[in-house]
């Protein structure tokens, strides 16, 4: 590998002073840490604590059905979001002024807000009324489905508008990625005789290994945690069977006044979740290593 | 490295001629369906918010709206609909969430990245990292216990709570970026500025925040856009129509039955220039923040 600078050694311990001084800065985050997630977190447990409410849940099929929707909607969203995200960071690596051109307007669904987004795909897709449809109508004379009606056809949109709104967020952190590393090395690879598919396995992907897990961790976090996109688009349609596990706990929790049940719902998810941030953590620190 | 730069490197066969003209074409092709894709429910929004007439839903498979109007543009800037009463108030609570959101989060995120990035506070990943602890706990979950919390903190109906709430969020990753791009900074530079008798507050204030611009500037529109962007704290915590922001107004219109569509849209349109306003504006300082900093691979 190429030969870099060893990291400096590491500095003394802190004089106690310093420490003082460290530990100030500190502070404010903790409050916030303490205060508005983990004395919350802690008491939304508390509110949960009946093991009655997990076989009550566990006996709804809605519930049932909302574990596999959101296996689904977080499973295919966030893996296809993130090759894609992948790939076209390696398009817009290419040095061509169009390229560069459309780069600000392959950002707009990052800059453009979340309840404006879904609600113009909720009537994108609304039916034979739709732009998608009248677009199918006058370019193919094809009727397009209705797209809410079908419990296959919502989830999917759901997890269309998802990946629409975040692509560019991961496409921009990986095009970060990707220019971290040093030109040399793709140049050496071109000398070599790789082509653009060899370059991406052989080169790209085990320098951007660690990132790409990272990221997929990040946003498999972020995604099941996500209300705004199924609350909006499909809205739950047909007959709730594309809630997942958010909008069906918000729905216990404010809808039906049952707020333990609503907490007990998304319990459920955090012995998945926990130890992805685990993962994600110590992750984190291993990833100088890689070059 | 073994590069030895052979002679077939550079000499150009007709198939490689093909090649080259095939990937040109398909980028070509990619480009126009990046562009599509980006584009359509941007202009689905424009075109539903153009139609003068009111009431159900009148766009019947139109792809160009026959009559376009700013009516609804006029309506919402004058407040000219019931649901739209409290526009202006609500698009001040919405700017004072985000502003007062993007506020803190640079200034606890860099606080808190400084000290354990610059300051050697601890080695160990479980405490660097426990910032992203916060994560494994959803928003949808979390929302509900502190729904409950706010009352006891005297922060019911408050807009300070969803600022709470958005800054608990957008600090654990601001942290992890600021500390990724610190990392640029020779740390000598800090060790100089002691010698010279710099206090830790000097060294934060005068060394840290200057070199860290770019990276403040992005993890500042990240929080921003997360403020724009959240809809569920606000949804739930924010019940009278004074203290509602646009993000909430707009879902009450989309729930509403009778309410017009364009007028909904042109709200909608118009909530949504800040942000993409702040993000062009910035976008040079966010592309040097991420490339040169943010998560290397």
């Amino acid at each position: 590998m190429l030969d870099r600078p060893r990291r400096p050694a590491r500095r003394p311990h802190l004089p106690g002073w310093d420490l003082a001084w460290a530990i100030a800065f500190v502070v404010p985050y903790t409050a916030v840490f303490v205060g508005f997630v983990l004395y919350p977190v802690a008491y939304g447990l508390w509110m949960a604590r009946d093991p009655a409410l997990y076989g009550e849940l566990l006996a709804n099929p809605l519930y049932v059905r909302s574990l596999v929707n959101t296996a689904l909607y977080v499973g295919i969203g966030v893996n296809v979001k993130l090759f894609l995200a992948l790939l076209l960071s390696g398009f817009f690596m290419r040095r061509r002024w169009w390229i560069k051109a459309l780069l600000p307007v392959f950002i707009l669904p990052w800059a453009l807000p979340s309840i404006p987004a879904f609600v113009s795909f909720h009537w994108m897709l609304i039916g034979e009324e739709g732009l998608i449809d009248s677009l199918l109508a006058a370019l193919f004379g094809v009727q397009g489905p209705l797209w809410f009606h079908d419990r296959r056809l919502a989830l999917a949109s759901n997890i269309v508008a998802d990946i629409w709104k975040w692509l560019p967020f991961w496409t921009l952190t990986f095009y970060a990625g990707r220019t971290a590393i040093p030109q040399e090395i793709y140049e050496a690879a071109a000398v070599d005789g790789a082509g653009g598919f060899r370059r991406f396995a052989y080169v790209v992907f085990p320098l951007l290994g660690n990132l790409y897990l990272v990221c997929t961790l990040l946003s498999t976090l972020w995604t099941v945690g996500d209300f705004t996109t199924v609350s909006l688009v499909s809205e739950g349609a047909p007959a709730y069977s594309t809630d997942v596990l958010a909008t069906l706990a918000i729905h216990y929790a404010f809808d039906a006044a049952q707020p333990a049940l609503g907490i007990a719902a998304v319990t459920a998810a955090l012995p998945a979740l926990i130890p992805i941030a685990l993962i994600l953590m110590r992750a984190l620190q291993t990833r100088d290593v890689q070059l | 490295m073994s590069a030895v730069r052979g002679p077939r490197a550079r000499a150009l066969r007709p198939r490689d001629r093909l090649r080259r003209v095939l990937t040109e074409a398909a980028s070509a092709a990619l480009a126009a369906g990046l562009l599509v894709w980006s584009l359509i429910p941007v202009y689905n929004m424009l075109l539903i918010a153009l139609d003068p007439d009111e009431g159900d839903i009148e766009f019947e498979g139109l792809i160009w709206p026959p009559d376009p109007s700013l009516e609804s543009f006029r309506a919402v800037l004058t407040q000219g609909y019931w649901l739209l009463e409290d526009f202006w108030r609500q698009f001040g609570n919405s700017v004072f969430i985000g502003v007062m959101t993007m506020l803190l989060t640079v200034l606890i995120g860099s606080l808190a990245s400084f000290a354990l990035g610059r300051m050697r506070l601890s080695r160990g990943w479980l405490f660097v990292n426990a910032p992203l602890l916060t994560y494994a706990v959803p928003a949808s979950f979390l929302v509900i216990p502190f729904s409950k919390l706010m009352a006891s903190y005297g922060l019911a109906n408050s807009l300070w709570a969803i600022v709470a709430a958005n800054v608990a969020f957008a600090t654990p990753y601001a942290i992890l970026i600021l500390r990724q791009y610190a990392k640029l900074i020779p740390i000598e530079l800090d060790e100089a500025a002691q010698v010279d008798g710099a206090s830790p507050v000097q060294l934060y204030r005068r060394v840290y925040l200057p070199l860290m611009a770019p990276a403040l500037a992005a993890v500042g529109t990240y929080a921003l856009l997360l403020a724009w962007n959240e809809y569920l704290y606000q949804y739930v915590l924010l019940s009278s129509t004074r203290n509602m922001t646009v993000a909430v107004a707009i879902a009450q219109f989309f729930n509403s039955d009778e309410a017009p569509l364009n007028y909904m849209m042109a709200a909608a349109i118009i909530y949504a220039l800040p942000p993409i306003v702040i993000f062009y504006a910035l976008r040079r300082y966010i592309a040097t923040g991420l490339t040169r900093g943010a998560l290397k691979g």
